[in-house]
């Protein structure tokens, strides 16, 4: 049974100085339609490597990205993208910031079209009131928010996310779970989240696939048996506590078969 | 308060610049030969004013034209090296021995290959002196665009210039007007050694030519003085369109 997003046997490696450096080796990840799909592993095994095969910004060496059926060979315009610099250009206010993707994928769209949809993703967000702003003029935490209207104003089929949280500090990291949580309820979209926070994993996946150190391979997959409607408490609660445990052993694990690490 | 502030402090630096120039000459008791005092200037001014008209008229069009051209070749040749780590390699140093060439000595070379073609002399060397500074902040500010910029459009399919047009321009007009802002000082020096090494009559470089042959010491000051009130005017012209079109990159301090 194929998957929404469906990636096989995928290797990968970057021709280096010193020759071949392999990154993905054996990589399997299968995500649903809808699902909300978290990546956690160790530092520098090709977890970034993975957003951008499956954004068809690069092929693999070998294996296949299948996306709706269709084998990824180049950009879509039904791909959302979001980093862990928000990457804000700094000429344009958050409006036009948030409206960016529009004028790429849909250039037919009358002007009033756009404001209003990207106003309303940053109304969702909490940022009502900042449209007009630079984004200079907002915390790092606004910024990310922005970010995020902009991977799905143009109602992507599927979102990826490389760590769009790392560089924030905890509790507005997890004020914008729950901002992701929210806009999961709201728009449609599958996701794939790249992370290094477990307890992220857990609050916001579907399903956790953990990868092995370098070259990365699928070393274990999680499912998250949890009710969407999550809040933050849940983390405290024995069934996530268990996750967390199973998941900090698999890293730990990851970790030990690159024995550069230690 | 802030705007009276912004006119007011420079004008009150250039006042006591002037005052305290008066007050060496006058010190050291200089003669007007030896070095002109600020009081010296007005009637050099005056006696000249039709002459200080036309040829720094002169002298500012064809500096204007041959910064305009290194603006466009600058640009395109920024564009370039920040495009393919190719001509990059190829191009740096060719540009930069060609920048390392003392322009006097190219004055005799252009005026000899282009003989008699004047105008067309003093706007080849200030396009020649003042482009370098232009391409290399173009091509450093191109070929840095750190690449998150360029996939959040090319995630979406987006061509590469859709991409230049929306993203690399824009982000680069930073750096560009601050490279230009070196650029119109450049182009000022260029026209000006045309002018006085190889005079045809035109522009302040020849007025000053002129005040040198006729021993008038004071209108050789005068002319520097007008060459630096030229430059000062493009200058700020400079920045008011770079507060036009870079304006959001100045933060508030603080």
């Amino acid at each position: 049974m194929q998957k929404f997003i469906d990636i096989r046997g995928v290797k990968h490696a970057y021709k280096t100085k010193n020759g071949l450096l392999p990154v993905l080796d054996g990589l399997d990840v299968g995500v649903g339609e809808g699902e909300f799909c978290a990546v956690v592993g160790p530092s520098g095994c090709g977890k970034s490597t993975l957003t951008r095969l499956v954004s068809g910004l690069m092929r693999p060496d070998e294996g296949a990205v299948i996306l709706d059926g269709q084998e990824v060979s180049s950009p879509r315009k039904t791909v959302g993208m979001a980093f862990q610099n928000p990457v804000m250009l700094e000429w344009r206010t958050i409006l036009e910031n948030v409206m960016l993707p529009l004028e790429i994928v849909a250039p037919g769209m009358g002007r009033a079209e756009k404001e209003a949809r990207a106003t309303h993703l940053l109304e969702m967000v909490g940022l009502k009131g900042f449209e007009k702003k630079r984004p200079s003029e907002l915390s790092g935490g606004m910024r990310q928010r922005a970010s995020l209207c902009r991977a799905i104003v143009h109602k992507p089929q599927v979102l990826i996310m490389d760590e769009p949280f790392g560089a924030l500090d905890n509790f507005t990291r997890e004020d914008l779970w729950q901002t992701m949580r929210d806009l999961r309820a709201a728009e449609p979209f599958t996701c794939i989240l790249i992370t290094h926070d477990l307890r992220e994993s857990v609050f916001l996946g579907d399903q956790v696939i953990v990868l092995s150190g370098r070259p990365a391979r699928t070393q274990y997959v999680l499912d998250v048996d949890l009710p969407a409607d999550r809040t933050i408490d849940i983390l405290y609660e024995p069934k996530a506590v268990a996750m967390l445990h199973l998941l900090r052993e698999q890293i730990r694990i990851a970790q030990g078969r690159d024995g550069d690490l230690h | 308060m802030d705007r009276a502030q912004k006119i007011l402090v420079p004008l009150a630096a250039i006042v006591i610049f002037l005052v305290l120039w008066e007050f060496v000459v006058w010190v050291n008791g200089w003669p007007d030969y030896k070095m002109a005092a600020p009081s010296d200037l007005p009637p050099a001014f005056w006696k000249f004013h039709t002459l200080f008209l036309t040829m720094g008229w002169q002298t500012l069009w064809r500096t204007v034209l041959g910064l305009a051209l290194a603006v466009v070749f600058g640009t395109f040749l920024g564009m370039v090296m920040g495009f393919s780590k190719i001509a990059r390699d190829g191009l740096y140093p060719l540009l930069v021995g060609f920048n390392a060439i003392p322009k006097a000595t190219l004055v005799p070379v252009i005026a000899l290959i282009f003989i008699g073609q004047h105008d067309f002399n003093t706007v080849l060397m200030a396009f020649l002196i003042s482009f370098f500074p232009i391409a290399v902040s173009v091509g450093i500010g191109l070929s840095t665009l750190e690449p998150e910029y360029r996939d959040i459009l090319a995630a979406l399919g987006a061509s590469k210039f859709t991409i230049f047009r929306k993203i690399a321009l824009p982000k680069t007009l930073p750096e560009f007007f601050g490279a230009l802002k070196v650029a119109v000082t450049l182009a000022f020096i260029g026209t000006n050694l045309v002018e006085i090494v190889s005079p045809h009559g035109k522009g302040l470089g020849a007025l000053f030519l002129s005040g040198q042959t006729n021993s008038d010491y004071p209108l050789m000051f005068a002319v520097l003085i007008a060459l630096a009130v030229l430059g000062i005017v493009l200058y700020y012209a400079v920045v008011a369109l770079e507060k036009i079109f870079a304006g959001w990159a100045e933060r508030s301090p603080g």
